[in-house]
């Protein structure tokens, strides 16, 4: 008898507690996710409020709605150029990276090398070299050599010969996926290999072709340093550059154009992500998100 | 419309492996013919090197009147269909069928009208906007007959073309298939692993091994009388037994039994000559009580099969299997005969395995 009273009066003692202990997990949880998310959300919040701030500091506050800093940055004479430089130089790599990755990823596909795939490793790891710091020297006296410097070409085939490598190794996946039976079918009703690549290997590959031609956009939308290096006169810098040079008088950064432009400087990528999600959809492939 | 000769053609792949092996043979024009052969042995390989996907390594390969061992697939005149049909998944139905008038640069509206002319005949009227995606199996099998159908050529290639779907389509395709070659009259070779299939397609068929062909025949034929026991084992739904035996006058002494001396081998076997008597399960019949001729034995296992059951009969060390009609069908443990006619046993030669006797027809590649 006992036995059974004491169960029954601990029985509702252990559910609260279980409940009580429950709730804090929840509340635990939630807390540090709400953390997480200001933090990074904090930045985002910024660059939305302060091109309209009047006094734009490095810290969140209610604007004082205005206009008044993207008028200062139509003023500034290389800021909307240095938008357009960096719109050949990325959609200039693109074209090139997607060109030739297409070609060397259906070849490496579709024929047999010994140590093919050493290559490919090869190539991925020393990529990252050709546009990184280390290689900087080397590939300014080349660039000179070539008589390229101050030119967007040069800026287009350093970021292009960095980029294709990563570019290969991906596309490479979507060929091998491609069932051969279909390229030998076409071949039977008489198409040639460029009619085949075009007919094809490249409609069945579009999402990796899609992923490839955003990263690659991405890439160098967002790179400074090549360009730093390889540019010369201000009015051939693209956008990631020329923030670096707005400075005020005093030597202070100018956080009215700097938040202005970096509003600028972002929505094209953000309308180039939703353009292609919505065209091709994003759908992992193999591991590889395309 | 064009017969296909094949003058000591080789396929060499590099390493040595040898998938066609010499072969000459001629496909009549308008033939529907079949390539038989266990998985490796180069038959898929041989479809290929006609097509034109694999280049031959040594002798001649013609088409009709045209030498096409060194024209590339597209000149060649032929369609394949591929065993997962290689439809092309970014065209609808109407782009799959008309892309080789593509490639021969026909109008868009020549295209679009031959596409909706050959796939009523294939029953894909209405179905001319969907993808392959959203098409059966069976619908998707008639759009690739349709592109090929479409491409108008000279010989059709079927890769194991009724694979791919299930069971009871199979049948459907099958009969479907056969129409339709009738009623083009387009010379039609395909590769198959499946016996019964190729028994009931082929006008001729030829069963590979090892890159050789070992028998060229109509299905009667190579149903009747298998050149060699491999032949016998592979053609037929229930594999032929066979077991070793002695000739002994006008008889053979098989499994502890004395059976008659098959008919087609009368005359052409010495006495103690060691021989292969090979019987088919459908031919042997059943009987509890003794008979002349019979080898007697104990059931053991009995498979159905619908109308009939395939019993396996223990006979000293070995076994024999035959078939029942369902209302005969004996119960694990009886005891009793079977007895073969004469007239559909065969005799094999124990060394070289060969056909002994009349029906042996020489098969069209000498053994090597």
């Amino acid at each position: 008898m006992t036995t059974t009273i004491e169960q029954a009066s601990t029985h509702p003692r252990a559910e609260s507690m279980a409940f009580a202990r429950a709730a804090l997990g929840r509340i635990g949880r939630y807390v540090f996710l709400g953390f997480v998310i200001v933090f990074f959300a904090l930045p985002v919040l910024w660059l939305v409020t302060a091109p309209f701030d009047r006094a734009p500091a490095l810290r969140l506050s209610f604007p004082s709605f205005t206009l008044r800093n993207f008028e200062t940055l139509l003023d500034n004479p290389y800021a909307l150029r240095s938008l357009g430089n960096s719109l050949i130089i990325s959609l200039g790599t693109m074209a090139l990276v997607l060109i030739l990755a297409a070609l060397a990823s259906y070849a490496l596909s579709r024929v047999r090398i010994p140590g093919r795939d050493t290559l490919l490793y090869m190539l991925l790891l020393l990529s990252s070299i050709v546009t990184g710091t280390a290689a900087m020297v080397p590939t300014f006296v080349l660039i000179t050599e070539l008589r390229l410097i101050d030119t967007h070409l040069a800026v287009v085939l350093v970021m292009a010969g960095g980029l294709l490598p990563a570019a290969i190794f991906i596309l490479k996946d979507f060929m091998d996926n491609t069932p051969k039976s279909y390229e030998e079918s076409a071949r039977v009703y008489g198409a040639s290999p460029l009619q085949i690549l075009r007919h094809v290997v490249v409609p069945i590959a579009r999402p990796g072709l899609a992923t490839i031609a955003v990263w690659s956009v991405v890439q160098v939308w967002g790179n400074f340093l090549v360009p730093f290096i390889l540019l010369r006169s201000p009015e051939n810098f693209p956008a990631a550059v020329i923030m670096f040079t707005f400075y005020t008088e005093g030597g202070q950064p100018n956080l009215a154009l700097i938040s202005a432009f970096s509003l600028l400087f972002s929505i094209p990528v953000v309308l180039l992500y939703l353009f292609v999600s919505r065209r091709y959809g994003f759908r992992f492939y193999g591991g590889i998100k395309s | 419309m064009a017969a296909i000769t094949m003058n000591e053609l080789v396929k060499e792949f590099p390493g040595g492996v040898r998938a066609v092996d010499g072969l000459s043979m001629t496909i009549e024009d308008g033939e529907f013919f079949a390539l038989l052969g266990p998985s490796g042995c180069g038959k898929t390989t041989l479809l290929r090197t006609i097509a034109g996907l694999e280049s031959a390594s040594e002798g001649r390969l013609s088409i009709g009147e045209r030498d096409v061992t060194d024209l590339p697939p597209g000149e060649r005149r032929v369609a394949m269909v591929f065993q997962d049909y290689a439809l092309f998944p970014h065209m609808n139905v109407a782009e799959n069928i008309s892309y080789p008038l593509k490639i021969q640069k026909v109008t868009r509206r020549d295209r679009y009208a031959k596409a909706e002319d050959v796939g009523e005949g294939l029953a894909l009227d209405g179905l001319m906007d969907r993808r392959p995606g959203q098409l059966s199996g069976g619908q998707q099998q008639r759009v690739a007959l349709a592109r090929a159908v479409a491409s108008n050529p000279t010989v059709f290639l079927f890769d194991e073309p009724l694979s791919n779907l299930d069971a009871r389509l199979r049948l459907e395709a099958r009969t479907f298939l056969k129409r339709l070659q009738r009623e083009l009259g387009i010379t039609t070779v395909f590769v198959t692993h499946d016996q019964a299939e190729a028994l009931a397609l082929a006008d001729r068929l030829a069963v590979m091994r090892d890159g050789k062909i070992l028998q060229i025949g109509s299905p009667r034929d190579v149903f009747t009388s298998p050149a060699s026991t491999f032949v016998a084992s592979f053609i037929g739904s229930t594999p032929m037994n066979l077991r070793p035996g002695v000739v002994r006058g006008d008889a053979v002494s098989v499994a502890g039994a004395s059976v008659p001396l098959p008919t087609s081998s009368v005359g052409s076997v010495r006495e103690g000559q060691d021989v292969v008597w090979g019987a088919r399960p459908e031919y042997l019949r059943w009987s509890p009580e003794q008979v002349d001729g019979g080898i007697k034995g104990t059931v053991t296992v009995t498979e159905n099969l619908g109308a009939s059951v395939l019993v396996s009969l223990e006979v000293g060390e070995t076994f024999v299997q035959f078939i029942v009609d369902e209302d005969d069908e004996p119960a694990p443990g009886t005891e009793g005969w079977v007895v073969a006619k004469p007239e559909r046993t065969l005799l094999f030669d124990a060394e070289s395995e060969q056909l002994i006797g009349a029906a042996a027809k020489d098969p069209a590649v000498s053994p090597a």
